[in-house]
């Protein structure tokens, strides 16, 4: 039997240093905002500084269905000077 | 698309190594065995807490109490990546944590072994994170990606818990005379277990064929089983520990260590539910769920009531 | 008593706060209400642990005796141990257990933000690095006060019970004696009489807003400084120091 009060899911982002982009992390259950940023504080962190969150309720989060490929994604893929691999690097200049 | 063209579209994916999101299409069946697979995992490292934190108060230094302290944190840590990832494909938390309460769900076999020296808790890190890591470095690469992403997680840690536990052996196992035996007989009672972590033998594992064309399994029982033993003798042997199997030897043609015939009764018999701690271990989950419920229910009312709060300032 | 004595005096009872307080925490590990939460409370005992390691190190080299932090953790009797009696206090439920741990938290800042400005260098140097982890633990246990006292009916009937037995024990944090003293005319130690009631202030205000009822003026317990116990610390300890005590020629 389930409780009847379950505390919500909520998704976790992470920024681990300055100048990078927030990532998704994973997600857990808190029963209020406070309390999800400290737990992903002491999950996805242990507790490292300098360090930013965001939490967000999973029910909160509106997603592109992955089905919708076409309408929403294939203008750009038609456009494929766009990809980085359609370009020749030489050798010499190693990876880029 | 018909189911068939998606059925193709999905194993094309999976033989391309690419991974296979949470809103991807995907057969009811693939769902299915990851949710049973992720959620018995993340069992597994929750109960997997209690053999070991059975010894913090009890541990002999400050350090090894820290250390112990912070591994089984880890642990919980990773029982809460791959409760996350299971959520992912469409069950709540709640519901896998009521089936592992009553019983329905299975978890490691391994954590039905009593915890009865101090030794135990070196064996755990070296001989049980060291089979649990044979069996999950090859899922980083599982096809699902949500749950290769909690192994590459989980992993980056569980080195450090084998290195811990080894340590504490070798400490053991260079100590006094008391020390050394008290080692010797934490290897005799924790070897044959471990290698039952990885299950049945092949040809009794009736889903691993399935499970490997679709990359939720990547190696053979059998396989694993064999790499773990190849690289573990060694380090007993470096240890001067004698593992208790005395069919244990080398085989120079085959490359591989043969070994005894495992006791394949006594696994089932604690899969059924007949091991030393079966039933302590389910009570302490059902003692701390149900004696927790008051906290969970409280700190919900404590939001919903500053909700209202502050639904009725903006207003 | 030397200076030296007293400085090695203080920094047990600060050690034994800590080391005390923390293994306390440890017995929930495993058994928490929620996955989560059982990170989090294991979270401020490996803090506090992590802390009285630093304090029983500092602690031997004051005493000058080659005592390590080890020897000083599992080799001394109860009458020996300097902590306060609130933290040898036993866990109880959820409410006792975060009760016990604000009631000490809101004293741990204050003395920690006094003793950043120590005189004595390992005391600051420990202080310093303390003070980040402290500063959360306060937050933590303070936020637990308002969902408990503000949650339901049973919780705030638990919490409040749990303040309620745990007052006594919180006038000995407060209390001078001859260490504090000298510790304080040396620029070491803070004047624990002064920062009483600033714990008061800060405390209320919390148990106000958690709708928890502070407890009147009422007689205090005290003993723990000068090592006398209640009857909980020998037990603790006999779990504790049980290992080392059986092979004490053995290292771990």
């Amino acid at each position: 039997m389930s409780d009847k009060k379950d505390w919500p899911l909520w998704e976790v982002f992470i920024r681990s240093k300055q100048g990078l982009n927030h990532k998704h992390v994973g997600s857990l259950h808190a029963s209020d905002a406070e309390m999800a940023v400290e737990n992903a504080r002491d999950v996805y962190t242990r507790r490292s500084e300098g360090v930013s969150i965001w939490v967000v309720k999973s029910q909160d989060i509106y997603a592109s269905d992955p089905g919708d490929k076409e309408s929403l994604f294939e203008p750009a893929e038609n456009k494929v000077y766009r990809h980085p691999t359609f370009y020749d690097i030489p050798k010499e200049i190693g990876h880029m | 698309m018909d189911v068939k063209q998606l059925e193709e579209e999905f194993q094309r994916k999976i033989d391309n190594e690419q991974r296979i999101e949470p809103k991807d299409w995907m057969p009811e069946a693939y769902r299915r065995t990851l949710i049973r697979q992720i959620s018995q995992h993340a069992h597994s490292e929750v109960v997997g807490m209690l053999p070991e934190a059975n010894w913090i108060t009890r541990a002999p230094s400050l350090r090894r109490k820290a250390a112990l302290l912070a591994k089984v944190q880890d642990e919980a840590g990773h029982g809460l990546y791959l409760y996350s990832a299971c959520e992912t494909l469409g069950v709540k938390r709640e519901d896998t944590i009521e089936d592992l309460l009553s019983g329905k769900a299975k978890y490691s076999s391994i954590f039905n072994y009593p915890t009865i020296t101090w030794a135990d808790i070196g064996a755990i890190g070296w001989l049980v994170d060291g089979a649990a890591i044979q069996n999950q470095v090859p899922l980083c690469r599982a096809s699902y990606g949500p749950y290769s992403r909690a192994m590459i997680r989980v992993c980056k840690e569980e080195s450090f818990h084998q290195r811990q536990g080894y340590e504490i052996i070798m400490t053991l196992a260079r100590g006094t005379e008391d020390q050394k035996k008290m080692a010797q007989d934490a290897l005799n009672r924790w070897w044959w277990p471990a290698l039952m972590m990885f299950g049945p033998t092949d040809s009794d594992s009736p889903h691993s064929a399935q499970s490997m064309a679709w990359k939720i399994k990547r190696f053979s029982n059998d396989e694993l089983r064999q790499a773990f033993i190849d690289k573990t003798v060694p380090q007993a042997e470096f240890l001067g520990l004698t593992v208790p199997d005395p069919d244990l030897k080398w085989n120079e043609e085959k490359g591989h260590y043969d070994f005894g015939e495992i006791n394949w009764d006594e696994f089932y018999n604690v899969i059924k539910g007949n091991g030393p701690c079966n039933k302590q271990r389910l009570d302490a989950r059902n003692k701390a769920h149900d004696e927790g419920a008051w906290v969970r229910e409280a700190a919900v009312a404590y939001a919903e009531k500053r909700a209202k709060k502050k639904e009725t300032k903006a207003a | 008593m030397t200076q030296q004595e007293a400085i090695f005096e203080y920094i047990l009872r600060m050690g034994d706060n800590s080391l005390i307080l923390g293994h306390r925490l440890s017995e929930w590990c495993g058994h928490g209400p929620i996955l989560e939460q059982d990170i989090a409370l294991t979270n401020i005992a490996l803090d506090l642990i992590g802390q009285s390691r630093n304090y029983l190190t500092a602690a031997g080299n004051v005493e000058g005796k080659g005592r390590s932090e080890d020897d000083l953790a599992f080799f001394r009797i109860e009458r020996d141990f300097k902590n306060v009696l609130l933290v040898e206090q036993p866990n109880g439920d959820w409410g006792v257990t975060l009760a016990r741990q604000f009631l000490f938290d809101h004293f741990h800042y204050l003395v920690l933000q006094d003793l950043r400005n120590s005189s004595h260098e390992e005391l600051r140097d420990i202080a310093e690095k303390s003070i980040k982890e402290v500063t959360y633990h306060v937050r933590y246990s303070s936020d637990w006060m308002k969902r408990l006292g503000d949650g339901t009916e049973e919780s705030h009937r638990r919490v409040q019970q749990g303040i309620d037995d745990l007052w006594r024990y919180t006038g000995e944090m407060f209390e001078m004696d001859e260490v504090d003293a000298m510790l304080v005319e040396a620029g070491i130690a803070p004047d624990l009489s002064l920062l009483k009631e600033k714990w008061h202030e800060n405390v209320s205000a919390v148990l106000k807003e958690a709708t928890i009822d502070v407890p009147e003026e009422q007689f205090m317990q005290t003993g723990g400084k000068k090592g006398i116990h209640t009857e909980h610390l020998g037990y603790l300890l006999a779990e504790m120091q049980h290992l080392p005590r059986t092979y004490p020629d053995a290292k771990w």
